[in-house]
């Protein structure tokens, strides 16, 4: 399992960027739900958000699962190109895998890389 | 299917195994004056018996294969079913077959619910077919739900033409009710000859979907291409409600651009019974499919290689996606489904066509003779498929009984669903009725129209 230290994450396994205000799902949600067929983003560019609330719609071959964001803001991008390529959120779900970035955002309650592995590693048990 | 018999012992065996002496023990938790209500039944028949007393109703029904001629559709036609289609139906395997969720022991209901999907794709043009729903009125409310999901609710009107079958309108409405989606069109008493392309009017940003048929209720065909272009211009998604037959002589759906094609599957080798059972097809555009209500089966291959089927993206249902799935109902059709398939191959694209060219000539044949009566006219001069409104000058009501006198069904009485059209019936034709039956069809609305 895999969680870039400038990281941090939610306990619904999102990622924040705090640098960027990028988003996406971890290592540890894409290889809980397997082969990601569908994803649809359900936010828009300049929407504003709040931290928890639903921004996108995950379904792999075996799950369906709603992605919470890990900080509420401004809409500043959106990651149009992937919907055309769900499969990247398992191939590269912290880089071409991002979903939307927020501008100075509120956080929601999030934990550092070590906390997050921790918390995965206790409950792969 | 293994029939199971029950010996005594058997019985009295599981029986010992719950821990009761008797039947009667067992069923003791059923409050008394519940357990054998008294059903007053008269005294048993022996089986000579029972075939004359069954036989005896049996004759009192009227059909349209051997007492009377029917010139009545309005969404349920009389065509000819192949004796195949019924002994395919009756195998076992169909007969009982349940949802197929193990691919291991239901490759035969699974391929054959792929086929059906196939064919149905062709005949509309589009991507993909779900493995079918009800009927055709729910297939067209499936439409709604799938436009209010690909818009997440953003989109909350929809469009319907005036001319789509009433029936379709009602149940639309019904689903509408708790959506919160306001449906514009839809309006009974709207100017029926106006352009279809009207309809682009009402479309405007909150549009999420415009449904039209086709051809429409009173059987006009209209190549909707500039329609389609119109409603998309605006962002909003298209449906049409199609006649599978006239499918097989038209333009499809699919060519003129639209997103969503339903239907009902009963014209392809469905009996009309009581007005159902029936089957409605669901047809989309790839790029939709992840939003399609139903299930879907797809082709595959196993762990040898060998060709295989097995339910596909299942995770968009309701099952797994909860709440937030586009639609609450994934039941299908299947044995209806797959009567339509069988009887879709058996005729093939040729015989498809075949009975489409009968129905559209006999219909034409038949407009043109009942437009000579006098007092008597059809209500439009567009291009018909096999259907036409025609005004008898009189209540509706009141020629069919004259008709049935004769032996014949006559058309659907307009007045019903649209009050301009007072005294206006639907006229159905099909490769059934003859030259023949037309013609007496013609002569008896004469007498009619002279007394």
């Amino acid at each position: 399992m895999n969680a870039p230290a400038n990281l941090k994450y939610t306990k619904s396994d999102e990622w924040l960027d705090p640098a960027s205000g990028a988003m996406g799902i971890s290592d540890y949600a894409q290889s809980q739900l397997s082969d990601i067929v569908f994803v649809e983003l359900l936010v828009d560019e300049g929407d504003t958000i709040e931290a928890g609330k639903p921004i996108a719609s995950v379904e792999s071959v075996k799950a369906s699962a709603e992605i919470y964001a890990s900080a509420g803001g401004k809409v500043i991008a959106v990651n149009k190109g992937l919907p055309d390529k769900p499969e990247t959120l398992n191939s590269d779900p912290y880089g071409e895998g991002w979903m939307i970035k927020v501008e100075s955002g509120s956080p929601a309650e999030v934990m550092d890389s070590t906390a997050y592995e921790k918390y995965c590693e206790e409950r792969s048990h | 299917m293994t029939y199971i018999p029950i010996s005594p012992k058997e019985r009295d065996a599981m029986l010992e195994t719950v821990g009761v002496k008797s039947l009667d023990d067992l069923f003791e938790a059923v409050p008394a004056k519940h357990r054998f209500p008294k059903l007053n039944l008269p005294p048993a028949l022996t089986e000579m018996e029972a075939m004359d007393e069954l036989s005896g109703l049996a004759q009192a029904n009227e059909n349209v294969r051997a007492d009377l001629v029917s010139f009545l559709g309005a969404g349920m036609y009389n065509h000819y079913i192949p004796s195949v289609v019924d002994h395919i139906l009756r195998r076992g395997e169909f007969y009982t077959a349940y949802t197929p969720y193990q691919p291991e022991i239901s490759q035969g209901t699974l391929q054959a619910t792929f086929e059906y999907q196939s064919l149905m794709s062709a005949l509309t043009g589009m991507d993909v077919s779900n493995a079918s729903h009800y009927d055709g009125a729910t297939a067209a409310a499936e439409a709604v739900n799938l436009a209010y999901a690909q818009f997440r609710g953003k989109r909350r009107k929809v469009v319907i033409s005036p001319t789509v079958h009433p029936q379709y309108r009602a149940v639309i409405r019904t689903y509408a009710q708790g959506m919160d989606v306001q449906l514009a069109g839809d309006d009974a008493n709207a100017n029926l000859d106006s352009d279809p392309n009207d309809l682009a009017n009402l479309i405007d940003d909150n549009t999420s979907l415009l449904i039209v048929q086709y051809p429409d209720f009173f059987g006009r065909v209209y190549d909707y291409t500039k329609l389609i272009e119109a409603a998309h211009a605006k962002g909003a998604l298209v449906c049409v409600v199609a006649n599978p037959t006239a499918l097989a002589m038209f333009k499809t759906p699919g060519s003129m651009g639209a997103d969503i094609v339903v239907g009902d599957g009963q014209p392809l080798g469905i009996p009309m019974w009581y007005g159902g059972p029936s089957v409605g097809f669901f047809t989309t555009r790839k790029q939709y499919v992840h939003k399609m209500a139903g299930r879907l089966v797809g082709e595959t291959v196993d762990n040898r290689g060998q060709r295989s089927y097995v339910l596909t993206l299942t995770a968009r249902e309701q099952h797994i996606k909860r709440e937030r799935a586009t639609s609450n109902i994934c039941t299908n059709q299947g044995l209806i489904a797959l009567g339509t398939a069988v009887y879709l191959s058996l005729l093939g694209k040729r015989g498809l066509r075949q009975v489409a060219e009968l129905c559209y000539q006999k219909a034409h044949y038949a407009a043109q003779q009942l437009s000579k009566i006098k007092g008597m006219g059809l209500c439009f001069t567009e291009p018909f498929f096999h259907e036409f409104a025609l005004c008898v000058g009189r209540p509706v009501e009141e020629v069919n009984a004259h008709l049935l006198e004769h032996g014949i069904i006559g058309g659907y009485d307009l007045s019903q669903d649209y009050p301009a059209l007072n005294d206006h019936m639907l006229v159905a034709v099909t490769e059934m009725n003859s030259k023949e039956d037309i013609d007496i069809l013609v002569e008896v609305l004469s007498e009619v129209s002279h007394d």
